[in-house]
């Protein structure tokens, strides 16, 4: 008991510190922004003209653009996510579990800068391609509208589904992992095939897997260098796949240090708050549900039964 | 009954196909990255600088360094706060401030990096009015953090409490069961931890932009801008320059050996940690 106060204290400044570092995050970004935000209101959230030389910032094809590219990326990612942690926890021979989940964890662990590079010199050649050779009985949807550059929503997309797959398969690999044994064998009793086991295991485990699969939907909102070198970065608010857009990490990250004025880099630090704040919210929630799912399955991972009849 | 089995048949495959999938964008990138990075990849790159515009060869010599002391200094910001709070984390765990820690923990690892990036040029680079590695240090080390300190309170708690309670029976303190005989038990795991935090934060660029910057120079000064491999690459990816872009993906390699080669070693230290407690 002796210095035990003193030890406590210690590693709990660091703790301490630790949460400051992020409630200061926070903070920053409201004083450095707050020049715009007292200027320009909730009207830069709506407005759509960004024109920093005539002194006009509107914020919405940002997070139009931010909003469509990760919704896009989660459409993409989470089906094959969801497969993949099938087969890995359910399905695959226990010699392939290793190895597969070393390369899934190696998708994640690719900078996102080599992605990007990736994405401009083989990834866009790669969707202009397919845009030229896009059937024209369907490019009068606003969906397909548009000249087929390569670089846009749809390059976005698909790079951002890419790079949010690995993180959405491990948590749902987690989240299988915690459901009990005991409902795919109660379903394969009665006969069910192997798929129905599985739907009633990924039933049973459903807030643990909407928490991965918005886990996911975090990191594709926040993703920058990717994003920013195949989108386009054109402000604009488009319902095309193939138009060049802009997302709210892009425009930071390329107009920040060109930011001529004040106000421009206030309003550059304001949608950075807002990201911060909707990445905040997003991840949050996520994690809510993942622990709720890991702690409702808990009682029944006990092997009640065995122990009250030894009790008895 | 044979339409269940169908489906069944179907989903099986749909796992199996979801797989490969996944693998394809993998295979392709290490593809490109090492067929085309190989072209560039001589002494110069890693000895040179960058020449300037129209003049061909150079190297990223001053980037490879920059980036080396970024990671540096980041672990020097991360390690003591995410170890430590990690401890704590893990010692006073089920405490309201322990969650409370665990929390703002997966808060910070869940911020943009590109947001970590204007937080740090809001407290590091505006009051001085100079880009620095120093910034780009502290903007790193923010990233790596969260890593550290649940990987430390993963590991902690992995380590049987008959050692710490052995420990405090014997007559040790609270500090010294935990840094002579609880941390030494986990060290392994925690090193690996925190070698795919370096490989990672190795790999970031968004924090960089505008806090470190990018220098054209050799530079250690921790008070003057300085290059890293991750912007660099940025820089001349987006360029028009053929052979800058050579140079880009010979870049993309070095970073991609880093990350390989960490996440490799990892692998085969938590191989081995786990036959060890199995054995």
């Amino acid at each position: 008991m002796r210095n035990d106060l003193g030890f406590r204290l210690a590693t709990g400044f660091f703790g301490v510190l630790l949460m400051a570092i992020v409630v200061a995050i926070g903070l920053e970004l409201v004083r450095q922004s707050w020049q715009s935000i007292t200027t320009f209101g909730f009207g830069f959230w709506t407005s759509a003209p960004w024109d920093p030389v005539a002194g006009k910032f509107g914020a919405l094809p940002f997070i139009w653009g931010t909003l469509y590219s990760s919704v896009m990326a989660l459409l993409l990612a989470t089906p094959v996510a969801l497969g993949i942690a099938v087969f890995v926890s359910e399905l695959c021979p226990a010699r392939l579990r290793a190895p597969l989940s070393f390369l899934t964890e190696l998708l994640a662990a690719i900078p996102s800068i080599v992605y990007g590079l990736w994405g401009i010199f083989v990834l866009v050649p790669l969707v202009r391609r397919f845009e030229v050779a896009f059937p024209d009985a369907l490019r009068g949807l606003p969906m397909f509208s548009g000249p087929p550059l390569g670089v846009g929503m749809l390059a976005a997309a698909l790079i951002l589904a890419i790079m949010v797959v690995p993180f959405t398969s491990s948590v749902a690999r987690e989240v299988l992992k915690a459901v009990p044994r005991a409902q795919r064998e109660g379903a394969l009793a009665l006969g069910a095939t192997r798929f129905e086991a599985i739907s009633a295991a990924l039933y049973y485990g459903r807030t643990g897997i909407v928490g991965a699969i918005m886990l996911g939907f975090g990191r594709a909102l926040g993703e920058t260098m990717a994003v920013t070198m195949v989108i386009g970065n054109n402000p604009q608010v488009h319902a095309s796949l193939f138009a060049p857009q802009y997302t709210m990490a892009a425009v930071i990250a390329n107009e920040f240090t060109e930011a001529s004025s004040a106000l421009y880099l206030q309003a550059l630090v304001e949608i950075g708050l807002v990201l911060f704040v909707i990445t905040l919210i997003v991840n949050s929630l996520s994690r809510l549900l993942i622990w709720a799912m890991a702690r409702s399955s808990q009682p029944a991972v006990v092997p009640q039964p065995a122990s009250a009849a030894a009790a008895a | 009954m044979l339409r269940r089995k169908v489906t069944s048949a179907l989903f099986t495959a749909f796992c199996i196909g979801s797989v490969a999938l996944a693998l394809v964008p993998l295979a392709m990138i290490l593809f490109f990255v090492v067929s085309q990075g190989v072209q560039a990849l001589n002494l110069e790159f890693f000895v040179g600088r960058p020449r300037p515009v129209g003049e061909t060869g150079g190297g990223m010599g001053n980037a490879i360094v920059g980036t080396l002391l970024l990671t540096g200094l980041g672990s020097a910001f991360a390690l003591p706060v995410g170890i430590l709070s990690g401890v704590y984390m893990s010692e006073y765990a089920g405490t309201r401030l322990a969650s409370a820690i665990r929390f703002a923990a997966d808060t910070l690892n869940g911020v943009p990096s590109i947001v970590v990036g204007v937080f740090v040029y809001g407290v590091a680079v505006l009051p001085f009015k100079q880009f620095s590695a120093l910034a780009g240090g502290l903007a790193l080390g923010i990233m790596m953090i969260p890593i550290v300190a649940r990987t430390t309170e993963e590991l902690l708690l992995l380590v049987p409490s008959t050692m710490r309670e052995g420990a405090l029976a014997l007559g040790a303190t609270r500090a010294r069961a935990v840094f002579t005989v609880v941390l030494p038990a986990a060290a392994p795991g925690i090193v690996t931890g925190v070698v795919l935090a370096l490989a990672r934060i190795a790999g970031e660029t968004a924090p960089l932009l505008f806090t470190a910057f990018n220098n054209r120079f050799f530079s250690t000064r921790l008070t003057q801008p300085v290059a890293s491999l991750t912007v660099q690459v940025f820089t001349y990816a987006i360029s028009p320059f053929e052979d800058w872009h050579r140079q880009a993906w010979a870049g993309a390699l070095v970073l991609v050996t880093i990350v390989l080669v960490c996440s490799l070693l990892a692998r085969l230290a938590t191989a081995r940690l786990e036959g060890m407690t199995r054995g």
